[in-house]
């Protein structure tokens, strides 16, 4: 039994508990920690974008006053970094991807060697002495080129430069649905390679503890545990004898989320060097040759009967995955997950699609924040579009006519989804618009000349993937559970472990939320471990909104089973059975009696300095684990994004004059945080939408390499936004929460390019690629005009 | 002192005063000033996003404005006051953030407070970069609309919150200065 107190945490926004030393300059990130005698790693980088290495020269490096050492591959000797698909190589090509290159570089910025010196600018200049030479070879810069008959192979092993390729789904009869259908239309869509860009950019500290006999690697990842997997395994160490410790991060979005190679040398380094060993990535190489993500390229169809309601989609989708495969998701992740996934929101009876990897002379990508949701809601969305314009229906109506409505509904790739707000949140946002008087003051610019246009993204998001729904993407690391341990001590205070990890999400506070709810204690009782493979017995930590979802049902259920611990406790002493007591605030009271209580402090003194006086059935001590999985689906949250934006004649400017979210993500343990995954999700939604994009010229050289040419939308850029919540709880997390992390960055370029496209509407243009630069607004507003005639001069007074 | 073995030829002493406290560092003079902040003070509460001057994350003042400390040599700081994050909370610091807003008990000041009140801050890495830089606006434009307070913030990066509860901390600050300065006013005769 649950806590009797009424004033839940639960469902409030209290304030975070990571705030007061991240405001006061107190909060610890990895280039934070400084160990005596620590020397500074940076890397030799391939110059070229596709080559064989003929030599490498370090002498020059190693005159370099101040330098340490210079390491290449051979020397340092480790394994290769190697994920793996459970797949035939008929659908999945497994690539090593070494943690130095060895003999051959696939993009510009793959490491090549590690100078290790006294202090940063010395190894600089290390690199500056540095001279490798190339055999080159034929750059592969894109999709289209890697599969063209003849290409040069990034990987010998991967025919036409495919790692992966499957097709899940393919109804029967689905040639017949798009022949006789009355109503087809088609789309092509393309979206710009991004960079998740944290703030904080990569980097690690590793040293050698003796007296642990272990590798010590600080590292700012998401996924501690899986680092530990691969440094063990690259440093044939066991995985007793490494140790990963994650302090704070300064924001992830799933580029931590895949096992870097300079993190594995810097462990490397160290172990060698016997000193410890700092690596932190400066942005030039953060943009360049750290994992990106995003480019996709979609050929899709959709077949509707005559009222607007979807009978088929057939889709194609190619993603550039650079050059290799990250660990532990491999190349599979997004097409995986765009194959899947793509019917979203919408009951469609007949699906096909295949999904294709593609690799190229690109840095590699990771998971980005939403992975492939954000493209195939896209997709989705201007088909509906799209049907609408063919069909003469309203936007919103056909999309009414299509979304699921009865709950649990099986879709056509056989996914179940649980209940969600699709029609709700669709209508909600639609009314907030209206009310706010855009669609009068649409009509009223149109009438003036002004480009206004309204957009929406109604979309569904799969969030707290367990073990079952990773295995059915077969992939042969398989995540999905979670575990927690809370402990409390003699003085009543509670210690709660988690396997997730936070790089800004709040975990302190609203994993502190549940515990202090289950055990009915002060939120200042309790503290959160995360990120820390000595003190967490495992974890798969945060990715795929899985935190609240996994992290959070087990971090709930271990605190549920020590408050039973308690109650048993004190329900020993008085010499009832424990059904006849619950937990009240910081007591246990006995609902026989109610004035008759004994406090946490009491008992847990019991547990651990008198343990004589337990039953033998109880053990000393007052700890309780607990590990959570997701058996089904997973829960879907939901949303409806509504944007209404601006296109600017002379210098084809997209500018969001307003922007409003209605999100259902179950109950919000803290709504504050939930906003605020919103808004920054929205953020990066539209900087995909409109900005970001990482560019490569024909030599495969990155293009966009500063925050100069990488166009990071700033406060001038991105709106305020009106968020609204609906909640649909999730019938099997402890609390009803389904995942939130991602929703934001899912429904924005899709909502940005309905609106677009809706101020274009007059101009009979319309544009299906992100990011949507001013020059392709510019040339959509201005019609290819006659060339204007010459002044008049007779005229002129 | 630092270990100055890898540093160069060309040592040099030099005296700054951060958070009004006189520091002595022996240092390579391209060192810049915020890897002297983070590195040899050990004040790490200044962070590094970029190191070429857009990201905004090593914001600090030097004699009351704000300004990038990873464009800026070390060297060129001496003789100048240099506030940095751990000073706004700081029981006792002198250092001129431009306001005399600084609570002396070691809590956080009422800009850091706006900024918790209005979830300005997830990863809290741009944080301290963004309170620096509103400190030392606010100082110079107490009247700051809100409007005005949204494209000051326009000159710093931030990944994680989407930038609207920055603008909000900032504003909710400004406009509870004033209205204490206001009831303070009236109280003076
Ligand atoms: S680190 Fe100075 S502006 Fe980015
Ligand atoms: S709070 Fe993470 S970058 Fe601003």
């Amino acid at each position: 039994m649950n806590s009797t107190k009424d004033d839940r945490l639960v469902g409030r926004s209290v304030p975070r508990r990571e705030d007061p030393r991240l405001l006061t300059g107190r909060g610890r990130f990895v280039d934070d920690i400084e160990l005596p005698g620590m020397l500074h790693a940076q890397f030799v980088r391939s110059t070229v974008a596709h080559g064989v290495i003929t030599a490498v020269d370090l002498t020059d490096v190693c005159r370099v006053p101040g330098v340490v050492a210079v390491f290449t591959a051979s020397d340092l000797e480790m394994g290769d970094i190697t994920a793996q698909l459970g797949r035939p190589l008929s659908e999945f090509v497994p690539t090593a991807m070494p943690v130095l290159a060895r003999d051959r570089v696939r993009y510009v910025g793959e490491p090549i060697a590690v100078v290790v010196a006294r202090d940063p600018y010395t190894a600089e200049d290390g690199l500056e002495a540095a001279k490798v030479t190339y055999e080159a070879l034929p750059p592969i810069t894109g999709e289209e080129q890697a599969l063209a008959a003849g290409a040069a192979l990034v990987h010998d092993e991967a025919a036409h430069n495919t790692l992966v390729d499957v097709s899940l789904f393919a109804t029967e009869g689905i040639d017949d649905v798009f022949d006789n259908a009355p109503c087809v239309v088609h789309v092509e869509t393309r979206t710009g390679r991004q960079n998740a860009l944290p703030l904080e950019t990569r980097g690690a500290v590793a040293h050698w503890d003796d007296r642990e006999e272990q590798l010590v690697l600080h590292t700012c990842t998401q996924v501690p545990h899986q680092v530990r997997t691969v440094a063990s395994r690259c440093l044939r160490l066991d995985e007793r004898a490494v140790r990963v410790i994650v302090p704070d991060m300064g924001g992830g979005f799933g580029l931590k989320c895949a096992v870097g190679r300079e993190e594995i040398a810097t462990a490397a380094a160290a172990r060698r060097l016997g000193r410890p060993v700092k690596w932190i990535e400066d942005r030039k190489d953060a943009l360049s040759a750290s994992f990106l993500a995003r480019e996709q390229h979609y050929t899709a169809r959709a077949a509707f009967d005559a009222d607007g309601r979807i009978l088929g989609l057939d889709a194609d989708v190619v993603c550039d995955m650079g050059a290799y495969s990250c660990y532990p998701f491999t190349a599979g992740i997004e097409p995986l997950m765009a194959s899947a996934e793509m019917p979203g929101v919408y009951k469609v009876p007949a699906y096909r699609v295949r999904g294709r990897a593609i690799t190229t002379n690109k840095a590699p990508t990771a998971p980005y924040r939403g992975v492939s949701r954000p493209q195939y809601v896209m997709v989705a969305e201007r088909l509906m579009e799209r049907a609408a314009r063919e069909l003469g229906l309203d936007p919103l109506e056909i999309r009414r006519r299509n979304v699921i409505t009865e709950f649990p509904y099986t879709g056509v790739n056989g996914i179940t989804y649980d209940p969600g707000s699709y029609l709700e949140s669709l209508n909600l946002c639609e009314q907030a618009l209206k009310e706010a008087g855009w669609y009068e003051r649409q009509a009223a610019a149109r009438a003036e000349g002004r480009h206004i246009g309204i957009g929406y993204s109604c979309f569904s998001e799969r969030t707290g993937y367990g073990s079952a729904a990773f295995a059915a993407r077969k992939m042969e690391v398989v995540p999905g559970f979670d575990f927690s341990e809370v402990r409390m001590d003699t003085s009543g205070a509670v210690t709660v472990t988690t396997g997730t990890m936070s790089h800004g999400q709040s975990h302190e506070t609203t994993m502190a939320q549940i515990v202090a709810d289950a055990l009915g204690v002060d939120l200042a009782k309790v503290k959160l471990h995360q990120g820390d493979t000595d003190r967490i017995t495992y974890g798969w930590g945060s990715f795929a909104s899985r935190s609240i979802v996994v992290g959070g049902s087990a971090v709930g259920l271990a605190a549920a089973k020590l408050g039973d611990k308690l109650r048993a406790i004190a329900a020993a002493e008085w010499g009832i059975s424990p059904e006849g007591t619950a937990l009240d605030q910081g007591r246990v009271r006995r609902l026989d009696d109610p004035d008759t209580t004994l406090t946490y402090a009491h008992l847990a003194d019991t547990a651990y300095l008198k343990a004589h006086l337990l039953p033998k059935d109880i053990e000393p001590g007052l700890t309780a684990t607990a590990v959570f999985d997701v058996f089904n689906d997973g829960t879907f949250s939901n949303a409806t994004h509504g944007v209404v934006v601006e296109l600017h004649q002379g210098t084809g400017q997209v500018e969001i004059l307003a922007y409003v979210c209605v999100e259902d993500c179950g109950v919000a343990i803290n709504p504050q945080v939930v906003e605020g995954q919103c808004r920054g999700g929205i953020a990066q939604g539209i900087a995909g939408a409109l900005f970001e994009q990482v560019t490569y010229d024909d030599q495969g050289e990155p293009s966009a390499t500063s925050f100069m040419d990488y166009k990071v939308p700033t406060a001038h850029e991105i709106p305020d936004v009106s968020i609204h919540h609906l909640e649909t709880p999730c019938a099997f997390t402890e609390t009803g929460a389904k995942g939130a992390g991602e929703g934001g960055t899912i429904g924005a370029p899709a909502a940005v390019l309905n609106a677009v496209n809706d101020a274009l509407r007059p101009t009979g243009v319309e544009l299906d690629n992100t990011p949507i630069t001013p020059e392709t607004v510019h040339r959509a507003l201005t019609p290819a005009a006659p060339v204007p005639p010459a002044p008049a001069l007779e005229q002129t007074p | 002192m630092n270990d100055t073995s890898g540093l160069g030829d060309d040592l040099q002493l030099l005296t700054l005063d951060v958070n009004g406290t006189s520091h002595e560092v022996i240092t390579a003079p391209r060192r810049t000033l915020v890897d002297v902040l983070r590195h040899d003070l050990r004040l790490t509460g200044t962070h590094v996003g970029c190191e070429h001057g857009i990201c905004g994350a090593c914001t600090v003042l030097v004699d009351g404005l704000p300004v990038r400390a990873c464009l800026m040599f070390a060297a060129q700081a001496e003789g100048a006051r240099i506030a940095t994050v751990e000073s706004l909370a700081d029981a006792g610091s002198k250092a001129d953030s431009g306001s005399d807003s600084r609570s002396d008990s070691g809590e956080l000041n009422d800009l850091q407070r706006a900024f918790t009140e209005n979830h300005g801050l997830q990863c809290g890495f741009c944080t301290p970069g963004f309170l620096m830089l509103a400190e030392g606006f606010l100082a110079e434009r107490p009247e700051a609309t809100k409007e005005e307070i949204r494209e000051v913030v326009a000159a710093n990066l931030c990944r994680c919150t989407g930038y609207q509860t920055i603008v909000e901390a900032i504003d909710a600050c400004a406009t509870a200065r004033r209205a204490q300065r206001a009831a303070c006013s009236e109280e003076t005769p």
